[in-house]
């Protein structure tokens, strides 16, 4: 089933106990890797190794592993997720690296996101964020028919172009800011695009940048960083339309 | 014993309106002395952790992985289903619930799917009202498309990712209880144990993934919503955390497990490539409103597919179902891919594979329309095949996907044991033997939004609040039971992997309890299964220490898990003599190879017992009545 043709690899990735150990970085060899193993993959084998060794194995998060749950979080040679368009770490595969390449992996790294274990950080900040209000406050049930209120085709679709977004992390680490500005902006406008979240849409922005700020998140400088890690592609023109609509929830 | 559903009797129309008329209520003021636990947040938990906290409840939800918003239901693609009937296609609740027990073989209660039917309108204007973006067309309404086993567009979609939208709506519903202060949220917390005293559900014991400390927490009612099983199979389109774990450790206090031998295999999923695979990705059904399925009509034919006239192309599923064609439910689709491959007429390594090909919708709407449609898709397939789909079709396998068995459940969705309620895929209730496409997230939402709510008011309204503390020496007992398991698992230091043990059992499960089983092969599993756990239990290494984020652990105790659950899914498999939906036994055909059932013994839902590990579980049953449907051989010609 699979290639005879394979690979070896040298590993360099960041190991690092618990929050309060420094770190540092540690070498593995990657042997008898394939075209068709995928990344995550490729350190299952590695850990496979180390774990018969007696050795522990690599820590990092995954669940899915299809490219939608957001719980991958790798910096593969720099670039989050690995620097493939469009693609998160678990859809990498070996097929984009060539036989004796040294790659190397680390955690995000952005002051909002404490490291956990190994590759693993903590990233409940964006669940804070939305805690502050992304969403539409209205209670089950008691609602109107779904088709009571048309939505224009291209606004249901930009719209959903901006809720696309997998809360992976992804634009932060890629920041040299640390900066949540393209998850945040991609949820103000989901909501400030649809008629349903148009009422709160004022309180909603201010609360979000607040939340923003008292995460520890750094602010926007126009690098774009966060567009070019985006496995999803989710558009900096929602930063703007952030920006847009806070200044127009000054007025409101 | 015979099991009671308490299912409301009377014309099946008005049977949920009127029981939920009889519930007693609790008063608005009482609700926050209730604490009621929910575990797992997909669409089910996420769902009813929102809509309970917003009755005034006192909530406590949990998730293992590091934000509620991730849990598996975010990877459903196609849609869901409600009985909108917006084509003026002749849908209607009546068609939608003849649908869904058709599909289901005849296995599921009716007024359970009569109440799923009822309440899939609500769902849909509520993540509308929630401000999730559907698909819309031109004129700014709310756009359809068709799904497996229904002759009627009923499925609502938001492109290839309608799982993901939901859940975000429950997610940001959820999000706005926690900061309400009624859900306190315990993300990377596993459950390892169903605290139950002197029979009543009291409370769980989990597990802090980050510090290894084991937790106490004690409530007035327990709603599992911990999904489904079938990473028994080691490979399915799961994610990797999805497991038995909790449903098996409430099995093991006395809650019934259900019909576990109902598993449903997909028929569109991406052919496994390798031995180190972990996964296999579905391609959504929606793929076959415009793909078509067809396999060499020579056996061993290794040309490429573009060199394959078209006369000597088997559009298997064209030819066998003609009304249905390729949107056949999926049982019967991957039976038929199946029926190709053992045929000696699969494509791709190993002969595993039959073609999804896009070709003549291309010609007939553009490569544009379906980029449109289905480009995340497309895009999903080339990054793990390098293959492009516009140009070659897809190769397609099937692959296991979801579990219709679960644990056993009353109309109100409560287990045997009082006070454990169970959600979602999690429960067994309204699937039958086999699930149609887009009907999961329908369920896990209207279990969530619109049933758990009112269900639950009427067994709270029975019992005082806050009985049991975390201090009762159950929760002491278990926190040691679930320590000592632990300290086993990591005192083995033995020579095999975990996931060496997990791929073992899953390549069991799935060569002999898979989507064909005999009695032969399951009376083989049922040999080496408890071989292979005694094996586990002596020669299991797992590094590190408790008292950290240690991964191998947590594998470890799931993987124990399905070592147990592995051989009572075989053990129900072997004692239900019938092919019935997703549960196909080779020895009960008829002669054009569907599915034989059998209604005369086997028209009931079989509730196993726990009775030890490695002891024979007893079985209860529940006799099926059908009223509003008769009972029929199931066509789909």
């Amino acid at each position: 089933m699979s290639d005879h043709k394979t690979m070896t690899l040298t590993l360099i990735v960041w190991r690092q106990k618990n929050a309060s150990d420094p770190g540092k970085f540690e070498t593995y060899t990657a042997k008898n890797i394939t075209d068709h193993h995928s990344f995550l993959e490729m350190l299952d084998c590695v850990n496979e190794d180390l774990i018969l060794e007696g050795r522990e194995p690599i820590v990092f998060d995954h669940d899915c592993r299809e490219g939608i749950c957001g719980m991958c979080s790798q910096v593969i040679n720099g670039m989050a997720h690995g620097g493939q368009e469009r693609t998160t770490v678990c859809q990498l595969h070996m097929r984009k690296f060539k036989d004796g390449d040294t790659i190397y992996i680390e955690p995000w790294r952005a002051r909002a996101f404490p490291i956990v274990k190994d590759l693993v950080v903590d990233r409940t900040a964006l669940d804070t964020i939305v805690q502050a209000g992304a969403y539409v406050s209205c209670h089950t049930g008691g609602v109107p028919d779904g088709n009571a209120i048309p939505i224009a085709k291209p606004v249901a679709d930009e719209s959903m172009d901006a809720a696309e977004c997998i809360g992976c992390g992804a634009c932060v680490a890629g920041c040299p800011n640390g900066a949540a500005m393209l998850f945040t902006g991609a949820k103000v406008s989901q909501y400030a695009l649809l008629p349903q979240g148009k009422p709160e849409a004022a309180a909603r922005v201010r609360n979000l940048v607040d939340a923003m700020k008292e995460c520890g998140f750094g602010n926007c400088t126009n690098h774009y960083e966060c567009q070019a890690a985006c496995p999803k592609g989710i558009n900096v023109k929602f930063i703007a339309r952030m920006n847009r609509e806070f200044l127009k929830a000054q007025f409101a | 014993m015979i099991l009671d559903g308490k299912c409301p009797t009377g014309p099946i129309e008005q049977t949920w309106d009127k029981h939920r008329f009889d519930l007693k209520l609790v008063n608005p003021a009482n609700k926050r002395k209730y604490n009621v636990i929910v575990v797992g947040t997909g669409l089910a938990g996420g769902a009813a952790a929102a809509s309970l906290g917003e009755l005034g409840y006192n909530v406590q939800a949990f998730c293992y992985q590091d934000s509620p918003r991730r849990a598996h239901s975010i990877a459903a693609q196609g849609g869901i289903n409600a009985a909108k009937n917006y084509p003026n296609d002749g849908d209607s609740i009546y068609r939608l619930f003849y649908d869904t027990i058709k599909g289901g073989d005849f296995r599921a209660r009716e007024a359970d799917v009569w109440r799923l039917a009822q309440v899939s309108n609500n769902i849909i204007d509520q993540c509308v009202a929630q401000g999730v973006p559907f698909a819309r067309d031109y004129a700014g309404y709310l756009d359809n498309r068709s799904f497996g086993g229904a002759q009627v567009s009923r499925t609502f979609y938001a492109r290839g990712q309608t799982g993901q939208q939901l859940l975000l709506g429950a997610y940001s519903a959820l999000s706005r209880q926690i900061k309400a202060g009624t859900v306190k949220m315990y993300n990377r917390r596993e459950m390892l144990d169903l605290v139950v005293v002197d029979g009543v559900a009291r409370g769980i014991t989990v597990r802090n993934l980050v510090t290894g400390e084991l937790e106490s927490y004690a409530a007035d009612a327990v709603c599992l919503c911990t999904g489904g099983y079938v990473n028994v199979f080691y490979l399915s389109t799961n994610a990797m955390g999805c497991s038995v774990t909790a449903n098996w450790k409430a099995h093991k206090k006395g809650a019934l497990f259900a019909n576990p031998c109902y598993t449903q295999i997909h028929p569109t999923c991406i052919p496994q490539a390798g031995d180190y695979q972990s996964k296999l990705t579905l391609m959504s059904e929606s793929l076959r409103n415009d793909g078509r399925c067809w396999a060499p009509k020579k056996k061993g034919d290794t040309r490429p597919p573009n060199q394959i006239p078209e006369d000597e192309r088997d559009y298997y599923l064209e030819r066998k179902y003609p009304s249905f064609g390729n949107l056949a439910p999926r049982d019967i689709a991957s039976r038929a891919a199946k029926e190709q491959c053992d045929d000696g007429r699969g494509v791709g390594p190993g002969g595993r594979g039959v073609y999804l090909d896009f070709a003549a919708s291309i010609k007939r709407l553009s490569e544009d329309t379906i980029r449109e449609r289905y480009g995340n898709l497309f895009e999903m397939y080339e990054k793990i095949t390098d293959e492009n789909a516009y140009k070659v079709p897809m190769r397609i396998y099937p692959a296991p996907h979801y579990s219709m068995g679960g644990l056993w459940v009353d109309y109100n969705l409560m287990s045997n044991v009082p006070g454990l309620f169970v959600l979602g895929e999690a429960n067994f209730s309204v699937h039958g033997a086999n699930r149609l496409g887009a009907s999961a997230l329908m369920q896990g939402l209207a279990d969530g939004y619109f049933v758990i709510p009112y269900t639950i008011g009427g067994y709270l309204a029975t019992v005082k609040p806050g009985q049991v503390k975390e201090d009762h020496a159950e929760f002491k007992k278990s926190m040691e039971d679930v320590n000592r398991d632990n300290n086993k698992l990591l005192s083995i230091n033995g020579k095999r992997t975990v996931t060496d043990f997990m791929r073992e059992l899953g390549g069991l499960m799935w060569e002999n309890c898979g989507m064909a089983r005999t009695k032969e092969s399951l009376e083989t599993n049922l040999k080496k299964i408890p071989a292979l756990r005694e094996e586990f239990w002596k020669n299991v290494k797992v590094t590190g220490s408790g008292a950290e984020l240690n991964q191998q652990l947590e594998n470890a105790g799931r993987t124990a898990d399905f070592l147990e659950f592995g051989e009572l899914m075989c053990r129900d498999a072997l004692h239900r003599n019938e092919s019935c939906g997703g549960h196909f036994r080779s020895e009960y055909q008829y002669d054009d190879g569907e599915a034989k059932r059998d209604d005369v013994n086997y028209c009931y839902v079989g509730a196993w017992e726990f009775k030890g590990v490695g002891a024979e579980p007893e079985l209860h049953k529940e006799p099926l009545q059908f009223e509003n449907v008769h009972l029929a051989v199931r066509s789909y010609k």
